[in-house]
């Protein structure tokens, strides 16, 4: 008999001793079928014994046994006797593998249950909540040894800042070169279309510069910086933490913030004010390719309309926004490295909230600064 | 005990190196260990041993200080490292060596600079007197000529080879390992237990090995503590092979002899 047949008969009277057969294959195939077959032959007869008779049951699988062992538990829930018939030794030797304790023992950890509305926006606020007190402690720390460093420049492994200025900023500068001279291309095209009208397009390159040197070109740059290298940072630490290299580090006697932080977060503060300078010139570019060729400029022209615009403190403040800015994208990242704990999956959620978290402190800097400017200038 | 009059008749040093007292780890509510007490000897090899989940990595853990202990304490050469500040801390570590379950090299660093990096940083010494000592270190481990190669290009049992060389690279005066023999071929793995046999014979390091491994156990351990999970403590302690043939707890010679609990 092929694996997924099976047959079954029951003999005896109703209401007294009651055997079934089962003949053929008990498997993960058959199951299915059987259990309910069984179920309303039994339920007919009401059985005041019931003996299962083994002696024709060809195959066998764990799936058969469960079964098996299932009726027999039904059996003694409504308090009928219960009896094996000429089980051999193959199937004996299946049924003893099961472990029947198994079905009954409840979990050692309960069951995550699902949880209402409510619960979640809780859980939520305490997770939020601690998250900000880990980023508040690991800020403190990495300020103490940003001062220590600063102090002790031959502390810093200085080889490791060039790697990550390479890193961060000669890798990073074709994406931010592209991206910067779009920008400038369309904020260019587009308030040409408005200017136009009034005969104002000499306002175009004053409009682009004091834009991308006061607000956008420290975004662009900051934004870029935070999707590549923020987010590396991220991944990186996060999986030598897996691996235990960062244990590895604190049992030779290294700090690791100092050894793997800082190096990164120097690299940030020297490289990012540069990435926003060439973000500022490309957007400046790209504004001029419009200006000279849409609006009838000449490149002289544009070039001094877009320098009468911007002042000194304008370009000072952009660069200590954009050092600011450095520290935080880097830190950050840094940050959510050292937070992973469990595995892939960890790193992959530092990643994505190294990002999501660099890009919020970027806006909201971005908008404390603002708001302080305004009462300087 | 019969170990101790051995380790008293002069086989070994009964001074201890490290201490631990009423250790009690714990993560979060769950308590894996209590009240655990133990003392290393100086020159020794001990060996943790436990069944799978009894905390004996735990254990090693705590008493390098990478994990904070929920009560107690552990000295090592002296040293409180529960109450010790960083600069402390900072010189104990760098007189303590560690062999990680994962190797935990530094992947981004070929060997040569994952073995020289505790010299670069920790040590004045020119580059001249640091290349030789990171070669002869390759050498001892029997990883010679692999300088250049990255962590990734390795074997397991190299790799583990290689976390010993950037072990004992400041000649540390203790040497922890987790796990050393785990995932590793039998051959590989006697190899792992002679270069133990050796560094210790050689040059006197005092090993704190957690292993599971029995071959391993009887071949280099001087003395062992043994863990046990429903215990959260140490349920035998003395020379592994007298506990193998004289041992009155059931669980400790089932062990010993590889026996099913049930």
């Amino acid at each position: 008999m092929p694996h997924d047949q099976y047959a079954l008969s029951v003999t005896g009277e109703k209401g007294g001793n009651i055997t079934l057969s089962i003949s053929g294959s008990a498997s993960l195939d058959t199951i299915s079928l059987m259990l309910p077959e069984i179920k309303t032959l039994l339920e007919e007869k009401h059985p005041s014994k019931l003996t299962t008779d083994l002696g024709s049951v060809e195959y066998l699988d764990s799936a058969g046994a469960l079964l098996l062992i299932q009726l027999e538990n039904e059996a003694k829930r409504k308090s009928v006797p219960f009896a094996y018939l000429n089980m051999s030794d193959k199937v004996k030797g299946i049924m003893t593998l099961l472990d029947r304790d198994a079905l009954s023992t409840s979990p050692i950890i309960p069951e995550k249950r699902t949880t209402g509305f409510f619960e979640r926006i809780g859980e939520a606020s305490i997770g939020f909540y601690d998250d900000i007190i880990e980023v508040i402690a690991f800020g403190g720390e990495l300020t103490l040894e940003i001062i220590y460093s600063l102090f002790h420049l031959r502390s810093v492994r200085w080889t490791d800042v060039i790697v990550y200025m390479k890193k961060v900023g000669v890798d990073g500068l074709p994406i931010v070169g592209l991206i910067t001279f779009l920008l400038g291309l369309i904020l260019a095209f587009m308030s040409s279309l408005q200017l136009k009208q009034f005969g104002a397009n000499i306002y175009v390159p004053s409009l682009l510069s004091l834009a991308m040197v006061r607000e956008l070109g420290p975004i662009m740059a900051a934004i870029l910086v935070a999707g590549r290298s923020g987010s590396a940072f991220a991944a990186e630490i996060g999986t030598m933490k897996v691996n235990e290299e960062v244990d590895a580090l604190i049992t030779m006697g290294f700090n690791p913030i100092r050894f793997l932080a800082i190096p990164k977060i120097f690299a940030a503060i020297m490289v990012v004010p540069l990435l926003t300078l060439f973000a500022d010139l490309f957007a400046i570019i790209g504004g001029l390719v419009i200006g000279v060729f849409f609006l009838d400029l000449t490149v002289y022209t544009y070039v001094q309309q877009s320098i009468k615009a911007i002042t000194i403190f304008n370009i000072v403040t952009s660069m200590i926004k954009s050092v600011v800015l450095a520290i935080l994208i880097a830190g950050i990242g840094c940050q959510r490295g050292f937070m992973v704990r469990g595995g892939a999956q960890d790193v992959g959620n530092a990643t994505t909230s190294a990002v999501v978290a660099a890009l919020f402190l970027i806006i909201a800097v971005d908008s404390i600064f603002a708001v302080l400017l305004s009462y300087i200038e | 005990m019969i170990e101790m009059n051995k380790l008293e008749a002069g086989v070994l040093s009964t001074d201890p190196i490290i201490v631990v007292e009423n250790l009690t780890a714990r993560f979060g509510d769950d308590t894996i260990l209590e009240n655990v007490n133990f003392e290393v000897y100086r020159g020794e090899i001990f060996i943790i041993l436990g069944g799978s989940g009894c905390g004996k990595s735990t254990l090693l853990k705590h008493m390098i200080g990478l994990h904070e202990l929920a009560s107690g304490r552990v000295t090592i050469n002296g040293i409180d490292i529960t109450s010790a500040d960083d600069n402390e801390m900072g010189k104990l570590r760098r007189g303590m060596g560690m062999l990680f379950q994962s190797s935990a090299l530094f992947g981004s660093m070929t060997l040569y600079e994952n073995v020289a990096l505790p010299l670069m940083e920790f040590t004045r010494l020119p580059l001249k007197i640091i290349d030789p000592i990171v070669k002869t270190k390759l050498g001892m481990v029997g990883l010679s000529g692999y300088e250049n190669h990255l962590p990734s290009e390795l074997s397991g049992g190299m790799k583990k080879r290689a976390g010993i060389a950037r072990a004992i690279a400041l000649d540390p005066t203790v040497l922890f390992f987790d796990e050393p023999s785990a995932g590793l071929d039998p051959v590989t793995s006697a190899e792992l237990d002679m270069l133990i046999r050796n560094l210790n014979k050689g040059i006197g390091t005092t090993m704190v090995i957690v292993t599971h491994e029995l071959e391993s156990i009887f071949n280099v351990a001087h003395r062992i503590i043994m863990l046990d999970k429903s215990k959260k403590g140490i349920i035998a302690e003395g020379d592994p092979r007298e506990l193998k043939e004289h041992s009155e707890n059931p669980r400790v010679t089932n062990f010993f002899n590889r026996k099913a609990t049930h």
